[in-house]
């Protein structure tokens, strides 16, 4: 791990609201290439910390860096440098219902770069091609269904190819063979293209199949109570509630 | 980012390009290497990526974009020296040779565009005054069903709260628009007036005006936009979330649930607002006739002369007409909204323009009615 380079540093962060610390003191880093995955049970502020990663909240304390810049202190062109490296897919999607799929993939670009009109077009067809939409180029986001709108939404994060991709639940609420299907994609592209995918999730099925590495927040101590490989926490973690997070039983069950 | 052509001609174009492919960097690149292309038609195209130290997404949609091109007009393509790498990341996407990325549009001819653009919108107002009706005829039979058991089955709570949000609240504009609308309307009669010395009429005109047409046309506007919208664009976000749909299944009926409520709380707040908007108006005139050398006294009785109960009570039965129609209109363009964001807003602009020629339209019949009936 120590051979590859860190692009997210995080330095005892603290977040949450000022009346409600929600976890603290946590250090993490993750490292080029990996598929990192933020696990825990549902508000233990999963959520929160990835608006911390993402620089859309400020830490109470402590710092998040990408790629060594601070997202929190840098300011003009520097933030909108660091801001095209990372790629961001909310949890419903949130593409731009005025928008086609295809205008929705090329704002980025028509923001970020001075491409010719033509050529953006064509990034776009590629890039929904990538997540296998190419056939609606011309569609509105209502026109598509759920997990459409999902994969449209990674397109338009790939748009700019970022260093960083951010995914908030990406297979919640779909069938499993979307499911698999984004999983498969996220794979892919993190193969080929050496993006790293930071994502929060709790769906097992997913976690075994994509991610190198997982942290698991915990409401209780506030803190990151595992990190490895998610296959390593499952059957040899020392902290009973982190194997039974992964084996899928409730504390009742085991006492 | 460099480019070079060692080799340009129709036969053959070499292109060279050195330094990294991406977004960034191919802004004029892209449209200088096209352009060469669609000049030249080389029936080949060699490109040499052998300079290339980085390829991304946007790279590779530039060397497929390439391929493409040359494809067109039947010219061969080749890359040379590509990286294993960045060959894997074009088979990975695959040929776009056969891609139209412009909409196809099927264009009719102008005369049959604008006959259908014609039948759909005849067909659209026709429909949407079918759906009016409808919602009429729904609001009646369920406010029918209410009013039986008044107390217990009409959310009172909820009504007292919006009529506080619709009316309460919209006191001070109100008020501000019918004091400077009464200002207004004095200042300018007065001008004309002076020349045949009928100035002290203008106290006559301001209060006639203001009592049967101005005072309830002002406030209904008012409540048109702030309220009617808000009707509008709150139920049109519960439709989108769904939220309608809950309480269908819950077997809460929307009408009685969401719409009564609010129409009851205009039909509430309607009168009273205009009877502030017409008294802030008179105070507004006054200012203009003191202005002008008159006494209160004189002022108060040309009031006292020019106006009567039945101008007080016709102007009032209005606006309780004025009110139903913009709370009904409201809450049917928001049940009637369908899609997103935009669709929300859509339906709040709608209830508005409605509204206001709603309320138009029955002012100009109750103007006539009044004339017949001689109130």
């Amino acid at each position: 791990m120590d051979r590859k380079s860190a692009v997210i540093q995080v330095q005892k962060l603290a977040g949450g609201y000022a009346d409600k610390v929600i976890f603290e003191k946590i250090s993490f880093s993750i490292y080029k290439g990996e598929v990192f995955v933020i696990l825990g049970v549902s508000g233990c502020g999963k959520s929160t910390l990835l608006k911390h990663l993402i620089g859309l909240k400020k830490p109470l304390s402590g710092s998040v860096l990408i790629d060594g810049v601070d997202m929190v202190t840098a300011y003009g062109a520097d933030r909108l440098k660091l801001l095209r490296k990372i790629g961001v897919m909310y949890q419903s999607g949130a593409l731009f219902g005025s928008m086609t799929l295809c205008e929705n993939v090329r704002l980025p670009m028509e923001e970020f770069t001075d491409l010719p009109s033509y050529a953006m077009d064509l990034i776009a067809y590629t890039k929904l091609k990538l997540v296998g939409l190419e056939s609606y180029l011309h569609f509105m986001p209502s026109e598509i269904s759920g997990g459409m709108k999902k994969r449209a939404a990674i397109a338009r994060a790939l748009a700019l190819d970022p260093l960083i991709i951010f995914l908030d639940e990406p297979t919640a609420g779909l069938d499993p063979v979307t499911a698999s299907e984004i999983d498969t994609l996220i794979l892919r592209l993190s193969k080929s293209f050496g993006i790293t995918f930071v994502i929060v999730t709790h769906e097992l099925e997913s976690i075994f199949t994509v991610a190198d590495r997982a942290i698991m927040l915990d409401a209780k101590t506030k803190t990151v109570i595992a990190d490895g490989n998610p296959k390593y926490l499952r059957d040899s973690h020392e902290n009973q509630d982190v194997r039974n997070f992964f084996n899928r039983r409730s504390q009742e069950k085991t006492n | 980012m460099k480019v070079e052509y060692p080799v340009a001609n129709r036969e053959k174009l070499c292109v060279i390009l050195e330094g990294d492919l991406c977004a960034d960097s191919l802004g004029n690149i892209w449209d200088d290497v096209v352009k060469k292309i669609d000049s030249l038609k080389p029936a080949l195209l060699v490109v040499d990526a052998v300079k290339i130290k980085y390829c991304d997404g946007a790279g590779v949609s530039f060397l497929l974009d390439l391929k493409r091109r040359q494809a067109q007009h039947n010219g061969n393509c080749e890359i040379e020296s590509l990286s294993k790498e960045y060959r894997n990341l074009m088979a990975l996407i695959g040929d776009v040779n056969d891609v139209s990325l412009r909409q196809d549009t099927v264009k009719a001819g102008f005369c049959r565009q604008l006959i259908s653009d014609i039948g759909m919108f005849t067909h659209s107002q026709w429909r949407d005054l079918i759906e009016q009706l409808v919602f009429l005829g729904k609001f009646c039979v369920t406010f029918a069903k209410l009013i039986r058991r008044p107390l217990s089955s009409i959310r009172w709570k909820t009504v007292f709260f919006l009529a506080e949000r619709s009316g309460a609240d919209a006191v001070g504009i109100t008020c501000l628009l019918g004091f400077l609308i009464g200002l207004i309307l004095a200042f300018q009669a007065a001008i004309p007036m002076m020349r045949f010395g009928a100035q002290v009429y203008v106290a006559n005109l301001v209060a006639v005006t203001l009592f049967r047409e101005l005072g309830p046309l002002i406030t209904a506007l008012v409540l048109a936009s702030r309220s009617g919208s808000a009707f509008a664009a709150e139920i049109g976000t519960m439709k989108v979330n769904e939220e309608l749909d809950a309480m269908n299944t819950m077997g809460i009926d929307p009408v009685s649930f969401l719409v009564v409520p609010r129409v009851l709380a205009a039909v509430l707040v309607i009168p009273l607002l205009t009877a502030f908007n017409i008294l802030m108006g008179i105070i507004g005139a006054w200012v203009v006739m003191i202005s002008l050398g008159f006494t209160t006294l004189t002022y108060v009785n040309q009031i006292k002369d020019a106006v009567n109960i039945t101008d007080l009570s016709g102007g009032f039965m209005k606006t309780f007409v004025f009110g139903c129609l913009i709370a009904c209109i409201g809450c049917l363009r928001g049940l009637q909204t369908t899609g997103g964001a935009s669709a929300v807003g859509e339906a709040a602009t709608r209830s508005v323009v409605s509204s206001i020629i709603a309320v138009v339209i029955v002012d100009g019949i109750f103007a006539v009615l009044f004339y017949y009936t001689g109130f």
